[in-house]
């Protein structure tokens, strides 16, 4: 009987897993040991990152989109119908179409997505740059900027836990080149005591905001937004005006995850070294599905995802375990329209960014270009 | 029926452990508690400042070993 492993999701974590497996089990896929199953969202693989960068006209859409099928490897059996109920007792998937698929080993991969109806008045008020539509919205909304008040506001959790900064800094370069800081004022509220959750970052950027002219609200957790009056309040009772609003809207896991008691707001527990789905030993969580305390970020995935593909290989061919995440992340930080700077972490190394410097932005714009040789597997 | 949420924030740097809190407290019900175990020792501090000034309930703060344990109550 073939080994079956089933993959729900189709994003970069699901896709690394998969094109990863296709490389390292080629004798067994070939001989019909093993089959691999994608279930999917959508039919086309987008690469998160560059959404930032359309609101300024720095990336075309076009360069942000592919076709999953040309991303994965051709052996992977890929069907674009998503996952309504996983029954990790029964060892079967239930899809929209009303599929079920069996499974040997599963590989949960759902992902997260952002959820600014959890705010009153977020969706109708705010702009934000987290999915192709509000990307698109945001930049004609900043092409419509004549100046004013722009709050730039952050809500937990979230994924890519650098961009908050990114923006602002990206944003601050893209007044100044159009002439129009004079007129404007920028704010940027975040939801605990300093600028951004890793202190080193958060050090870093009190200098670089005070010479920028960039003000802050800290201890800022968003209670409501009221559109009409263009103001933005916090749990902490500080209410604030905007004339442009962007947000970084709450994030939740998928609703598959909760539906099928996998995890409160579809955030699955998970093993922090082996990524086994908690009192599982057949299903693995990668991505930003797990619920460990560590950054939603594509770095992370991808490092996860690594992991995962060594230790499913093992079980496969060896029956063993091959090695543990050690908790690594890294990521790239833009601070500004022309340098960027990098930070590394694990479960048990701190976080220590380095000056700012053009070659890391250059780097950071050519791995715009390199992400699809990760999704494939090739780096 | 409250629940009790636990999050393990040991060794974790970004988004760390506050941020773990108010995310967790999001998906979680009136009364119901978080218990936090983080190996920042600032978080025994920045936890009780934010709890309060949010307007939550600090049920208690410990050091058990090599972490603190936090345990908040939400309040709203």
């Amino acid at each position: 009987m073939a080994k079956k492993i089933l993959i729900v999701g189709g994003g970069l974590a699901g896709t690394i897993v998969a094109n990863g497996l296709c490389r390292q089990l080629r004798d067994e896929l070939g001989a019909g040991g093993v089959t691999i199953t994608m279930l999917g969202a959508e039919p086309t693989h987008i690469y998160q990152p560059g959404l930032l960068y359309v609101p300024f006209g720095h990336m075309r859409e076009a360069e942000l989109l592919r076709e999953q099928k040309s991303v994965l490897d051709r052996r992977v059996s890929f069907h674009v119908d998503p996952a309504t109920r996983v029954d990790v007792d029964k060892k079967a998937v239930t899809t929209v179409s009303g599929q079920t698929h069996g499974y040997d080993f599963l590989v949960l991969a759902t992902g997260s997505r952002i959820r600014p109806d959890m705010v009153p008045g977020m969706a109708e008020g705010a702009h934000w740059f987290y999915d192709l539509a509000g990307a698109r919205k945001l930049r004609d909304a900043l092409q419509q900027f004549q100046g004013g008040r722009v709050v730039i506001n952050t809500n937990a959790p979230h994924k890519c836990p650098v961009a908050p900064l990114e923006i602002t800094f990206m944003l601050r370069d893209h007044l100044a080149g159009r002439g129009l800081l004079d007129k404007s004022e920028i704010v940027y509220t975040y939801p605990i005591g300093r600028l951004h959750s890793l202190e080193p970052v958060a050090n870093w950027a009190v200098p670089e905001f005070e010479r920028c002219g960039i003000k802050s609200e800290v201890f800022f957790n968003t209670k409501s937004v009221d559109p009409q009056k263009k103001t933005i309040t916090s749990e902490e009772d500080t209410t604030l005006e905007y004339d442009l609003l962007i947000t970084i809207p709450p994030h939740s896991g998928q609703q598959v995850i909760t539906d099928s008691g996998l995890g409160n707001g579809g955030w699955v527990p998970t093993e922090r070294n082996t990524l086994l789905r908690e009192g599982s030993s057949d299903v693995f969580v990668v991505g930003d599905t797990t619920n460990l305390p560590i950054s939603k970020a594509g770095s992370t995935a991808h490092f996860e995802a690594d992991t995962v593909i060594d230790n499913l290989v093992s079980l496969i061919k060896e029956d063993r375990w091959a090695r543990h995440y050690d908790g690594k992340v890294f990521c790239f930080v833009e601070t500004g329209m022309n340098s960027g700077t990098y930070v590394w972490f694990n479960y048990a190394t701190p976080p220590n960014p380095g000056p700012p410097s053009q070659m890391v932005h250059w780097f950071k714009l050519a791995y715009n270009r390199l992400y699809w040789l990760s999704a494939r597997g090739l780096l | 029926m409250s629940e009790r949420h636990k999050v393990d924030a040991r060794g974790a740097y970004c988004p760390g452990p506050l941020m773990e809190l108010i995310a967790t407290l999001r998906h979680c019900a009136i009364g119901d508690e978080v218990e936090m175990w983080s190996t920042d020792t600032g978080s025994a501090t920045d936890i009780p400042a934010w709890v309060k000034k949010a307007r939550h309930e600090l049920v208690g703060v410990s050091q058990e070993g090599d972490h603190w344990a936090i345990i908040v109550r939400k309040a709203h």
